[in-house]
C-alpha cells in the first residue's frame, strides 16, 4: 500500500487499474479528460496491460460499447460528465436494461442552459430513474474505493446491473488529496476477476438480448426484474462494504452519518460540498449546537431503512440540493420526504434549500443560518418556503455583467 | 482469382437458416435479402440491429434466428458492433473463449438509421476499422412508422410525409458514395432480385477483414404500393432501369456487377407502384417523368 497525492480523476483511473479493467470505451468531456488521458497513457507505456481503449464518436456510441462488450463478457470501464451523460441518456436506460455489469465514473457538472463547467447534480439525478445504480462521493479516496466496491455490487449475481460513480467536476476531479493506493494484491482478494457466467455471446450457444417485447404484461415483468436487483443491491452493498472495512480498514456505510447521534438538526447532503458541511458541523459544535450531517453514499438503490434510522428522532432536517427541478425544487428533498413522511420517529421538519449550482460556493455562514433557520422552523413548527441561496453581492456582480451587456449591445447597435 | 463459388442459382445454399413466421409483412424485401444473406452467413454471428423495422424479428420468446442477437437503438448499432468485437478479440486473446467459438458481428439496419441518425456511428466504425459485416435494409422511408419520407427516400416519391402532386422534393442521399470516400474494405449495393450477385458480394466481402457494408434496395409493399408477389420484379425493374445499380468499392475502385444493356425507361418500374402513381394519374406529369429520367441517364453516362 502506498500513499499518492492523486485528483479526483486519477483516483478513478487508479480504481480502474485495480479493477484489472479490460476495455475502456471512451469520449472526451471537460472535466472528465485527465481520467481517460491516464488510463491511455498506462496503455501506452504498458502500465495497464491487458486492456483494449477506443474512442468513440460520442457518449451514445460510447455507451452502446460499453454495453455491447459487458454484455459479451468483460470488464468494462468509462467515464463521462454533464452533457456526454445526458447526450448517451438513451443508452444509459438502455443497457441497465441489459442487466450488463460495468462501472461509469461521472464527474458531475451543471447542465446547459447556460453552458458552464463547473458541479451540480442536474447531471447525475437525470440518470435517478435509469436502472443504473448510484454511488456518490466526497473525497479522492472515496472514489478510487468506490470504483472498486462498484464492481463487486455491479457484477454480484443478485444485482448484475451497471453503476455509476459520481464525483464532483473541478471540486473533486481536479483537487489533489492524498490517497491510499491499495495493494493489487490486496485488491484481488477483495475483487476476483469477472466472472461472466451466462453473459455472453458465442457460437454455438445462440443468446438474443434486449429483444422486443409486446404489450404491458412482459415489458412490467422485465422492469420489475430490473427494480428487484437494484433494491437488491441494497444489502449486497452493505455485504460489500464489510468486506472492503476488513480487507483495507476503511468503512463505507451506504449513509455517512457525521456527528448524528445527539444531534437535533442534521445536514442532508450529497457529494463533495458535504466536506464543507461536515466542517459547519465541527464549528457549530464547537459553538454548542447539536447538529449533525446525513450523507448518502448510495443514491440508487436509495437506502430508505439507514436513512431512517439515522434520523430518527431529529428535530430538523436542513436539506440541501445541490440541483434544481424547475417549477418543484430540491430532488433530494422530494426524495427524503417519501421515506419519511408518516413515519412515527421523523424528523418534525425538512427543510429545502437549493445551493451550489453550477460550482457556486456554499459558504460556512450559509451553512450556520440554514441550521438556524430549520431550528426555528422545528421550533415553530412551521415550514418556510424553499430557500434558493444567492448574497446580495451575487445579485449586484450579475446586474453588473448585465449592465456591460447592455452598453456593449448599445455601442455595437449605435 | 478463383473463380467464383457463385456461378448460377444452383451454387446458392439449399438450407435455409432464417426461421418462418415473423412479423414482417408479406413480400417483404429487406426480409427477403436477409433469409438470402443468413443462408451464407450463417449462425456463427451475432446481429446488432439498429431500431427499425427488423427489430421486430425478435419478439419475446421468439426468434427466426439460429445465432445471437442483441437489439441497440437507432443511432448506435454500429458502436455495439464494436463493443461486441472488441470483447471478442479480447476474450480469445485471453484464451478465454475457443477460436472456434468466436462470432462475426453483423449490424442489421434500415435505411432511416443507415441514412441519417446512425451514419455518425457508421462512419466512425469504419475510420476505426471495425471487422464487421454492414446491412442495411433500404427500403427509401422511415416504414416501420408508416414510411414518413427518409433521407432514403427518392425524388417524387409519395409518403406519408409528403402527399402532395410532386411526392417528395428532396432527393436520394449517395449512402454508397459517402461509405466509399471513408475508403472502407469493402461496400456494395445488392438487391434480393439477383441472389447470385449478391452471393459473389457476400462470398467476397467475407474474404476480406474490416468495414464491409451493403445495402440493399428493400421494395415495400405497404410503404411503396404494391401487391407483395411483385416484391421480386420490382426489384429486378429497378436494376434494368437503372435505378439501383449494382456495385461495390474494394481497394479504391468502384466496379459496376450488372451493367443494364438496353437499360429500360424508368417509367417501367415508377408506374408499378402506388407512391409514384400521381406521376401518371390523373394525367402524366411530363416535367417530373423527364427529370427522374434525365437524373438516372446522367448517372450511367457517368458510368461509361
Amino acid at each position: 500500500m502506498k500513499r499518492m497525492l492523486l485528483t479526483g480523476n486519477a483516483a478513478a483511473a487508479w480504481g480502474a487499474r485495480l479493477a484489472n479493467v479490460e476495455y475502456v470505451p471512451a469520449f472526451p468531456i471537460t472535466p472528465q479528460t485527465e481520467i481517460i488521458e491516464t488510463i491511455a497513457n498506462w496503455i501506452d507505456t504498458d502500465e495497464l496491460s491487458g486492456c483494449r481503449m477506443v474512442t468513440l464518436e460520442s457518449e451514445h456510441s460510447m455507451i452502446t460499447a460499453a454495453g455491447g462488450a459487458a454484455a459479451a463478457g468483460v470488464r468494462v470501464f468509462t467515464a463521462t460528465s454533464s452533457q456526454g451523460l445526458l447526450y448517451g441518456m438513451e443508452m444509459i436506460y438502455t443497457v441497465a436494461g441489459w442487466r450488463v455489469p460495468f462501472v461509469l465514473v461521472n464527474v458531475s457538472r451543471g447542465l446547459a442552459t447556460p453552458i458552464t463547467l463547473e458541479p451540480d447534480h442536474n447531471d447525475i439525478l437525470a440518470a435517478r430513474d435509469s436502472g443504473f445504480l448510484q454511488i456518490h462521493c466526497s473525497t479522492c479516496q472515496e472514489v478510487l474505493d468506490g470504483t472498486l466496491m462498484a464492481y463487486r455490487l455491479a457484477e454480484d449475481e443478485r444485482v448484475r446491473l451497471p453503476v455509476i460513480v459520481n464525483m464532483d467536476g473541478f471540486y473533486l476531479s481536479f483537487t489533489r488529496e492524498p490517497v491510499e493506493i491499495p495493494d493489487p494484491e490486496m485488491v484481488k482478494c477483495f475483487l476476483p476477476p469477472f466472472d461472466p457466467e451466462n453473459i455472453r455471446f458465442l457460437s454455438g450457444d445462440p443468446v438474443s438480448e434486449a429483444v422486443a417485447v409486446l404489450g404491458g404484461s412482459p415489458y412490467s415483468y422485465f422492469r420489475y426484474e430490473t427494480h428487484l436487483a437494484a433494491m437488491n443491491a441494497v444489502p449486497v452493498y452493505e455485504e460489500i462494504s464489510r468486506d472492503f472495512a476488513d480487507v483495507f480498514g476503511r468503512a463505507y456505510e451506504p449513509v455517512e452519518a457525521y456527528r448524528t447521534e445527539d444531534a437535533e438538526i442534521v445536514f442532508f447532503m450529497i457529494g463533495s460540498f458535504a466536506t464543507k458541511a461536515r466542517e459547519a458541523v465541527d464549528r457549530l459544535r464547537d459553538a454548542g449546537k447539536p447538529v449533525g450531517l446525513v450523507r448518502p453514499r448510495l443514491l440508487r438503490p436509495f437506502p430508505d431503512d439507514a436513512i431512517r434510522r439515522v434520523l430518527a428522532g431529529k428535530r430538523g432536517v436542513v436539506v440541501i440540493d445541490q440541483n434544481i427541478s424547475p417549477g418543484k425544487g430540491g430532488v433530494l428533498h422530494a426524495e427524503l420526504a417519501s421515506v419519511l413522511y408518516g413515519r412515527p420517529s421523523a424528523p418534525r421538519v425538512l427543510v429545502s434549500f437549493i445551493a451550489g449550482l453550477g460550482g457556486r460556493d456554499i459558504a460556512p455562514e450559509e451553512f450556520y443560518e440554514m441550521a438556524s433557520v430549520t431550528r426555528t422552523a422545528a421550533e415553530q413548527g412551521t415550514i418556510p418556503p424553499p430557500r434558493l441561496l444567492y448574497t446580495a453581492t451575487e445579485l449586484r456582480d450579475v446586474r453588473k455583467l448585465q449592465a456591460i451587456a447592455h452598453v456593449e449591445r448599445k455601442g455595437r447597435s449605435s | 482469382m478463383n473463380d467464383p463459388v457463385f456461378r448460377t442459382m444452383k451454387d446458392l445454399p439449399s438450407v435455409h437458416l432464417l426461421g418462418a413466421g415473423t412479423s414482417m409483412c408479406a413480400g417483404c424485401g429487406g426480409l427477403e435479402i436477409l433469409h438470402e444473406i443468413y443462408d451464407l452467413v450463417g449462425e456463427k454471428t451475432v446481429v446488432v440491429n439498429a431500431a427499425g423495422c427488423m427489430t421486430l424479428l425478435a419478439n419475446y420468446p421468439f426468434t427466426p434466428f439460429r445465432g445471437s442477437w442483441l437489439y441497440t437503438s437507432m443511432a448506435s448499432a454500429p458502436a455495439g458492433a464494436q463493443g461486441v468485437r472488441d470483447a471478442l478479440d479480447i476474450l480469445v486473446e485471453k484464451k478465454r473463449i475457443k477460436p472456434e467459438e468466436n462470432l462475426e458481428v453483423v449490424v442489421l439496419t434500415g435505411d432511416g438509421a443507415a441514412y441519417g441518425m446512425g451514419l455518425s456511428a457508421t462512419s466512425s466504425a469504419i475510420e476505426r476499422g471495425l471487422d464487421f459485416l454492414y446491412l442495411c435494409y433500404d427500403n427509401e422511408g422511415y416504414g416501420n412508422t408508416g414510411q414518413q419520407y427518409s433521407e432514403a427516400t427518392p425524388h417524387a416519391a409519395r409518403t406519408a410525409t409528403s402527399r402532395g402532386p410532386r411526392g417528395f422534393p428532396g432527393y436520394k442521399k449517395d449512402l454508397f458514395a459517402i461509405w466509399a470516400a471513408h475508403r472502407p474494405a469493402y461496400a456494395a449495393t445488392v438487391v434480393a432480385s439477383d441472389p447470385v450477385d449478391l452471393a459473389r458480394k457476400i462470398e467476397k466481402a467475407r474474404s476480406i477483414k474490416g468495414p464491409r457494408l451493403l445495402t440493399a434496395l428493400s421494395p415495400c409493399p405497404t410503404g411503396w404500393g404494391f401487391d407483395p408477389k411483385e416484391s421480386i420484379e420490382i426489384g429486378k425493374l429497378a436494376v434494368k432501369t437503372g435505378v439501383w445499380p449494382l456495385k461495390e468499392y474494394v481497394g479504391g475502385t468502384v466496379t459496376h456487377t450488372h451493367i443494364p444493356r438496353p437499360r429500360f425507361p424508368v417509367e417501367e418500374y415508377l408506374k408499378t407502384q402506388g407512391r409514384f402513381a400521381h406521376l401518371f394519374h390523373p394525367e402524366r406529369n411530363e416535367a417530373l417523368l423527364k427529370e427522374i429520367q434525365a437524373l438516372i441517364d446522367a448517372y450511367w453516362e457517368g458510368v461509361g
